[in-house]
């Protein structure tokens, strides 16, 4: 069998699985998300202690948890913080680090370049849960500091990316016809290299996405996420703890969210980057 | 000095092993301490491990909270109050071997007081005049004014003798004059006792004590279903209790501690300032719910700031009923815009946080709308507590005992500043005949339930788990202790 | 290359400084002081300043940091203000936990890792590289500490094979250590192993699509035996540098699942010592990390430029 061959059937299909199951289970969860906001089983900040901790049901697909909220509406509006905090942290790593690698890139070699570059590396040096954890002890624990704990560690990351992809592009022809033409090297970042590196930022920002929304459950989980009455799915596992050995769904549900969450934006990057790159498919790394 | 430790701990981990479970205890608590010296820091973490068992005082505590003889065997008070004369018990040693001494009484007194003293709570000490030894078995001290609870304040954890000879490695080695000594220290980890051979009282009936130290409540729930632990001291998760009581090979002791477990509202600011919303706040709380749903229907209603246990106290629930819609009344005469948003701040215990979440779902049904702020003892203490004051509702258990006298402080902060609370209380403070005590303290709780200072919602239950078998731990917690000299395992 | 190598290490050294002064600076300015938070609540005014001065906390800040970076460099990480006693010896005490958890879980990582790696891609496109490959995406998905949950739920609750948590110390022996480590060093290792075994696949992948393996296999070697003989040695280098970045994160990153396990840990310390405000050891912890981190790439971009000197002309 030749190279040629394997690359055609089967990884071709299995492209396709990959966006095709990724990108439903994303929409099932942003669809949740979405729907939250228009309507929701029960109401999330109404507690009803005397129905607590009572499992899946025909009132209560999903069940109660200690203080009788019930937990499919829970997970609804919960998706919204997980969604809301990624989706913002990812922008804050964006907006921060593609112009950073833009710059980099167009200086390369030069000190500017060896300082961002640098500077990226130290910032990646840091345990980010220890600053995030420093971030809500000197601000309080809050959605706004998660996301701001979480976006700091995303501008290194799209810097990088945005950097090494505009490197090999500046080495090709179209660019040196745009430098001989006499356009600033800001200009040739802004439109011929930003409009190429567009796909792998794309398939990065998914990844990161979906990262994301791990380190929210993470940081939730330990306390310092969104705070209640707003509902998260890090704090919902946390809640659920002392309850998991006489009462699993608590855990389990929530659990299982950011699970199929998380698997779908993987599943769907690794889609995308087959779409993007066909070179490339070969499973995310 | 490290190394010796760590080898002395090492060699308490080899001994800890289970071969020697029926002579040794293994008891979990939540919060480690910072270092084991009960006299220059307030963490009652500290007190759980040494009170009793390492440190004694001139008096000691007993599980009822009764004021017994410790390291004085007697006493005589002087007619007007003033002279207090101490008969020290005979044949004490501390655990390095020097001899326990009236001169050791005097130095430990002198040093809380002192003037670079950092007691955490230095008040206790601030009635004595002198401290004089009068023979190396009698020790006489004297007051600036007479002090009714003055043997009361002698048994607490910070005026625990300590010895000149020992004092400089304290805080990792103490040494006292205990039933146990001190026998090793995994920081982070565990603190482990071994049984005192030269004890001058009662023998303890343990060889080894270890306490572990486990904060998380699922980790502990986990550790006492594996058989890791052998007892939870104040178990952090009332809703596993049901477990442990179905299960043949562990009993739940429910005692009480001193904590009323209180909605502090800020009476120094808008909108609590006004008694009309803080009444209104009163009667939107229910606090059968709150027990329900953040303790698992353990703990008792308070209408004031007082132990129910306490004969003085006074049921005054009836004033602060749960009754929304006189609370949306309240509300309306006060004349305050609705939704009110006031900010809720919530220290890290489960009573706090999950209290408080139920207590603002509760506001929030009245049209009081509290942004809840989880923080940190650290930020708790500093912006709540201590120098802002920058709050307007808060939870917290006050587990001092007696410490209605709080009130009385207009910087405290509460920021409450009635003169005439202050009043009745600056008269018990020198009222030593308990019949007029007793009225005294009962008008106090009246006055603080009909001012509505702070929303007052139930006396924190002590949860003790053990294992069957396990026998002579105290079921109440009168004072911040872990008394293991009467525990043992029956055969 | 000595000169590569001099530039290299005058920007660690730079990077560490640039580190200690953001480090320093953010942890001192946390609202909240230590000496309050150990004296409690009825402290007094005067109490209170005597600890500060005891602390050293009198200080102006900028002679505090001179102070703490001078001793880093002697090797003296400062007194914890808690516990009174050297944070070097509460680091040593720790890494006796962290250390062995780290290695342990990469160990498994690397043991879970290679041949499920190299088993999916000697089966490229099989029925089985595309269920490992799911089940890595599985792995990767999965937050560790509710995995870490579970696994309490069903293997220390329930069978009761493994402790629930906590550190018996070494003394107690290699089986109790093993019983308390096994279960987080799962946890953290599952969602490592994943990321390793797809980087292991697409390496060999591509090692296999380059010219020598063509040459070798036009020499007659079958693909799995172009595999063994020469893409794993060449597919190593990326592989290696994963490994080298998963083992500092596994050092600072089992945080939570410290917490899960109630391991006395480094990741538990910080935690402890950040509420305690015990802003000495924070700072030390953290610097060692960040040290750790900046010391492993500084070494990796080495072993790169030795063995490609392309790199050097950056």
């Amino acid at each position: 069998m030749s190279l040629a061959e394997e690359t055609s059937t089967t990884a071709m299909a299995l492209k396709n699985r990959n966006l095709l199951l990724g990108g439903a289970l994303t929409a099932v969860f942003l669809g949740a998300a979405l729907l939250s906001f228009l309507w929701v089983p029960y109401d999330v900040t109404q507690l009803d202690i005397a129905n607590k901790i009572k499992g899946p049901s025909a009132a209560h697909w999903l069940g109660t948890d200690h203080y009788g909220r019930d937990i499919l509406a829970m997970i609804m509006v919960g998706a919204r913080t997980s969604i809301a905090v990624a989706v913002v942290a990812v922008g804050i790593g964006m907006l921060a680090g593609v112009p950073l690698g833009l710059w980099a890139a167009a200086r390369r070699g030069s000190l500017l370049d060896e300082v961002i570059m640098r500077g990226n590396d130290l910032v990646f040096a840091f345990p980010s849960l220890v600053i995030a954890v420093m971030i809500t002890a000197a601000f309080g624990p809050s959605a706004t500091n998660a996301i701001i704990a979480i976006g700091i560690f995303n501008i290194p990351v799209f810097a990088r990316i945005t950097r090494s992809g505009a490197l090999t592009l500046w080495s090709r022809d179209f660019i040196l016809a745009a430098r001989v033409a006499g356009k600033g090297s800001a200009r040739i970042s802004f439109e011929h290299i930003l409009p190429n590196v567009l796909n792998l930022l794309i398939v990065q920002g998914t990844i990161q996405f979906s990262l994301g929304i791990l380190a929210e459950a993470g940081l939730s989980y330990v306390g310092l996420g969104a705070q209640p009455p707003i509902p998260s799915w890090g704090r919902m596992l946390a809640d659920s703890q002392t309850f998991i050995s006489f009462a699993p769904h608590m855990a389990l549900f929530p659990g299982l969210a950011i699970l199929l969450t998380v698997l779908g934006l993987n599943l769907m990057g690794d889609g995308l980057r087959d779409l993007f790159d066909p070179k490339l498919r070969r499973g995310r790394t | 000095m490290k190394a010796k430790i760590s080898a002395v701990a090492l060699a308490a981990a080899m001994a800890a092993g289970p071969v020697l479970a029926q002579d040794s205890l293994t008891v979990a608590l939540q919060l480690e301490p910072p270092h084991l010296d009960p006299t220059s820091a307030a963490a009652g973490a500290i007190d759980q491990v040494v009170y009793a068992n390492i440190f004694e005082g001139l008096t000691r505590f007993g599980p009822d909270g009764s004021v017994n003889p410790g390291l004085a065997s007697s006493w005589e008070i002087s007619e007007d109050g003033l002279t207090y004369t101490f008969h020290l018990v005979e044949g004490a040693k501390f655990h390095d071997g020097t001899d326990f001494e009236a001169t050791d009484v005097v130095f430990s007194l002198d040093r809380a007081r002192g003037e670079d003293s950092v007691n955490a709570q230095k008040t206790l000490f601030a009635g004595i005049e002198s401290v004089e030894a009068v023979d190396p078995a009698t020790v006489k001290v004297t007051l600036s004014a007479p002090d009714g609870l003055f043997l009361f304040k002698m048994a607490w954890g910070d005026a625990v003798i300590v010895a000149p000879e020992s004092i400089d490695d304290i805080k990792t080695a103490p040494v006292g004059t205990g039933a146990f000594t001190f026998d090793g220290w995994v920081q982070g980890d565990s603190i482990s006792l071994a049984k005192n051979p030269d004890y001058w009282g009662e023998p303890a009936m343990l060889d080894a004590a270890t306490f572990k130290y486990i904060s998380d409540p699922t980790a502990g729930f986990a550790a006492m279903m594996a058989g890791d632990v052998d007892a939870f001291v104040a178990f952090p998760a009332p809703e596993n209790l049901p477990q442990f009581d179905a299960d043949p090979r562990f009993k739940v002791l429910i005692g009480s501690t001193e904590g009323e477990t209180i909605l502090a509202m800020n009476n120094g600011r808008e909108p609590f300032s006004n008694k009309l919303v803080r009444e209104a706040v009163a009667h939107a709380i229910n606090r059968q719910d709150i027990i329900d749903g953040a303790m698992f229907g353990y703990g008792t209603p308070i209408g004031t700031f007082f132990a129910p246990h306490n004969p003085d106290y006074v049921d005054l629930t009836g004033l602060s009923d749960y009754d929304p819609e006189k609370s949306k009344a309240l509300l309306e005469e006060a004349g305050v815009a609705l939704p009110l948003k006031v900010k809720m701040t919530l220290p890290p215990p489960s009573y706090a946080r999950r209290g408080g979440e139920i207590v603002a779902a509760q506001l929030r049904a009245v049209g009081i709308e509290p942004e809840i702020e989880n923080v940190e003892w650290a930020q708790w203490l500093e912006n709540t507590f201590r120098n802002a004051h920058d709050y307007d509702l808060t939870i917290i258990s006050h587990t001092e005992p007696m410490d209605i006298n709080a009130y009385a402080n207009p910087d405290y902060y509460f920021q409450y500043d009635n003169p005439a609370f202050q009043d009745v209380m600056a008269k018990l403070d020198v009222e030593s005949d308990p019949a007029v005590r007793s009225e005294l303290l009962k008008s106090a709780q009246t006055m603080l339930a009909e001012d509505y200072v702070s929303g007052f919602l139930f006396e924190l239950p002590l949860h003790t788990v053990a294992k069957t078998g396990v026998e002579g731990l105290w079921v109440n917690m009168p004072t911040q202790a872990t008394d293991l000299t009467g525990v043992y395992w029956e055969k | 290359m000595l000169r590569y190598t001099l530039t290299r290490f005058l920007s660690l050294c730079l990077s560490l400084a640039v580190a200690s002064v953001v480090i320093f600076f953010a942890i001192e300015v946390l609202p909240g002081d230590p000496a309050s938070i150990m004296l409690g609540v009825n402290a007094q005014p005067d109490t209170l300043a005597a600890l500060r001065t005891e602390l050293g906390l009198d200080q102006p800040m900028v002679a505090r940091y001179f102070a703490w970076v001078t001793g880093l460099l002697q090797g003296d990480f400062g007194i914890s203000y808690t516990y009174r006693t050297p944070v070097a010896q509460m680091i040593a005490d720790r890494l006796a936990v962290s250390l062995p958890l780290a290695l342990f879980s990469l160990a498994l990582t690397v043991v879970i890792a290679f041949p499920v790696g190299i088993w999916a891609a000697s089966r490229r496109g099989s029925v089985s590289d595309v269920s490992i490959m799911g089940l890595t995406q599985l792995g990767v998905a999965i937050p560790n500490f509710w995995f870490a949950m579970l696994m309490v739920l069903v293997f220390a609750i329930n069978l009761q094979w493994f402790s629930a948590g906590g550190f018996a110390g070494w003394d107690a022996g290699l089986l109790a250590v093993l019983k308390s480590l096994t279960l987080p060093a799962i946890a953290l290792a599952l969602p490592q192993a994943s990321i390793l075994a797809r980087v292991m696949r697409s390496a060999l992948l591509d090692t296999l699509s380059e010219d020598f393996i063509r040459t070798a296999r036009a020499k007659g070697l079958t693909r799995r035996q172009a595999l063994w003989r020469h893409a794993l040695r060449n597919a190593l280098i990326p592989v290696l540098t994963i490994i080298g970045m998963q083992f500092s994160f596994l050092l600072a990153g089992g945080i939570i699942i410290e917490n899960v396990f109630y391991l006395p840990g480094l990741g538990r310390l910080i935690f402890q010592a950040i509420s305690a405000r015990d802003l000495v050891v924070v700072e030390s912890v953290v610097m060692l990390l960040v040290f750790a981190v900046i010391l492993v790439n500084f070494l990796v971009e080495l072993a790169y430029a030795a063995v490609d000197p392309r790199l050097r002309a950056r």
